[in-house]
């Protein structure tokens, strides 16, 4: 019992990592821009919560209503701003501008909050809990994944059936054909890198509910968030999904075994993924 | 000649350091079919890119309705109603085959061509509308890049090869189609390998040479002869 437990926690958990993860999918789908700062950003919209919330004295769900526009229009601001100008046939400048992004961000966020570690206060959901087939289930881990899955079916709905959707597909299959669609390859990406945030947004709430938070913790969030896109293939949200799901189960698997391991199993699980199937478990099919 | 609604004026290009394009004059009036020929890097391809925006000019070099619009990029020039369709079809892999119809549409300018219009034009998209565009034949993908570029509802549509690398069945119902699509006072310009079907469709034509205008004409007032000193640049 012990060990469903354990694999029930996980894929809970993990669909707190396939929100960390749909943002840095969606981008790379979009303008294969691999953004180094994506976790930063998770945090960022972690205090920004905060502040909402001990400003305006709302709950945190109650500040995404004011998080998540936030987070899009910083998306679009950055992307229209500073992205788009290191987008070209070289990957390198946008790898090394969101890496100093990332530097920015934290220390950004050092400054303005200190290194205390914060957390958000959502009450009771905190701790309520619902049994489940004879397992008990958080509500929080039960909410975080039906949102995730909420998440992946309103991006793959966005994607594949509305007329934005389109224009992401067009303009990450051919730029220039695109433009001459009459779409505008700076507004497009910026609107995708806007949507990206808003759900980072979701991301950064549900992090600062769960556990607590500062300033440095963003690094990780990039490797869970890597590491479920890499496992569910490029460019597959819902592989993304999948990709979270199998991570935290391998982490609470691993810390079943023992605590220290919990970390170490999730990375081991992905290095076998990557080493089995480098192209991920889902990838999008070629074309 | 009516007042022209695309005028070219010592229009330059260069890819780098690689001057493609020599001080290009031209005068298009509204309603004209015009055939552009010329031999492999003649310098055609990157007359239509220019014209659409994909390489930047400055702004008085290309003027279309006495605005200058040769600084605009391909999406400005796209919502001021000239459509391109590029060679070698270029249809978004990603996208279904009425979705790639639909994202010509993006414009929103009004004008005679839908979806519908455009099935009865191509009746074989219709049945083929949710497949993957890269699963259409050539001809057929050819139709949706037609289709795709009349969707925008255009004044002037740019047609760049539109016959390359295709049978010769094929080549006639496209060609057939096109009294359909510029009956309707639509402007094109068309740039052709295959001279005759450039000439039989077009009332004036333009030679380029090596990035230069080379000739010049009505259809009619113009020899064999002529185009081929001017397509080959040695006297034939």
């Amino acid at each position: 019992m012990d060990w469903i437990s354990a694999i029930v926690q996980g894929t809970l958990l993990g669909g707190l990592y396939a929100l960390f993860a749909a943002g840095l999918s969606l981008i790379f789908g979009v303008m294969r821009l691999v953004n180094i700062a994506h976790g930063d950003l998770i945090v960022l919209a972690a205090y920004l919560g905060l502040s909402t919330t001990i400003v305006l004295g709302i709950h945190p769900f109650v500040a995404l209503l004011i998080v998540m526009p936030a987070m899009a229009g910083i998306g679009y601001v950055l992307q229209r701003g500073i992205l788009n100008q290191t987008l070209g046939d070289d990957i390198l400048p946008p790898l090394l501008v969101t890496f100093g992004l990332s530097v920015i961000i934290q220390n950004a966020l050092l400054e303005g909050y200190s290194a205390d570690p914060q957390k958000m206060n959502a009450g009771m959901i905190e701790t309520a809990s619902v049994p489940l087939g004879g397992l008990t289930v958080g509500v929080l881990p039960l909410l975080t994944f039906a949102i995730a899955v909420a998440v992946i079916a309103s991006l793959q709905f966005m994607f594949y059936r509305t007329s934005l959707g389109r224009a992401f597909r067009a303009t990450s299959d051919n730029s220039d054909i695109a433009q001459l669609m009459g779409l505008n390859k700076a507004h497009v990406f910026g609107m995708a890198m806007a949507l990206a945030l808003a759900v980072t947004a979701i991301a950064g709430i549900l992090l600062g509910v769960r556990t607590s938070f500062d300033p440095s913790v963003g690094g990780a969030r990039l490797i869970f968030g890597f590491e479920a896109v890499i496992i569910g293939g490029l460019g597959n949200l819902w592989g993304t999904l999948a990709g979270g799901v199998i991570l935290g189960v391998a982490q609470t698997l691993g810390a079943k075994i023992d605590p220290g391991w919990q970390l170490l199993a999730g990375h081991i699980a992905f290095l076998v993924v990557l080493a089995v199937r480098p192209q991920g478990l889902f990838p999008r099919v070629a074309h | 000649m009516a007042d022209p609604v695309l005028s070219l004026r010592k229009l330059d290009a260069h890819y780098g350091d690689f001057q493609a394009l020599f001080g290009i004059d031209m005068d298009i009036a509204a309603g004209e079919v015009v055939a552009i020929i010329g031999a492999n890097g003649a310098g055609k391809t990157t007359l239509l890119r220019s014209i659409a925006g994909l390489l930047k000019n400055q702004a008085a070099q290309i003027s279309y309705l006495d605005a200058p619009i040769g600084a605009l990029r391909a999406d400005q020039v796209a919502h001021k109603g000239i459509a391109l369709v590029p060679e070698g079809r270029q249809l978004f892999p990603s996208l279904s085959v009425e979705e790639n119809l639909l994202i010509g549409a993006q414009t929103g300018r009004a004008g005679p061509w839908n979806l519908k219009k455009v099935y009865a034009l191509f009746p074989i998209l219709k049945e083929r509308k949710d497949q993957a565009s890269t699963t259409l034949s050539g001809g057929q993908q050819q139709m949706v890049a037609i289709g795709r570029a009349l969707m925008a509802n255009p004044d002037v549509i740019l047609f760049d090869e539109i016959s390359l690398g295709l049978a010769p069945v094929i080549i006639k119902s496209i060609y057939d189609a096109l009294p359909d699509i510029v009956g309707g006072g639509m402007t094109a310009l068309i740039v052709e390998q295959d001279i005759s079907k450039a000439l039989a469709v077009s009332s004036r034509v333009y030679c380029l040479q090596e990035g230069r205008v080379s000739l010049s004409g009505a259809t009619g007032s113009v020899s064999r002869e002529d185009i081929t000193r001017a397509y080959f640049g040695v006297d034939a």
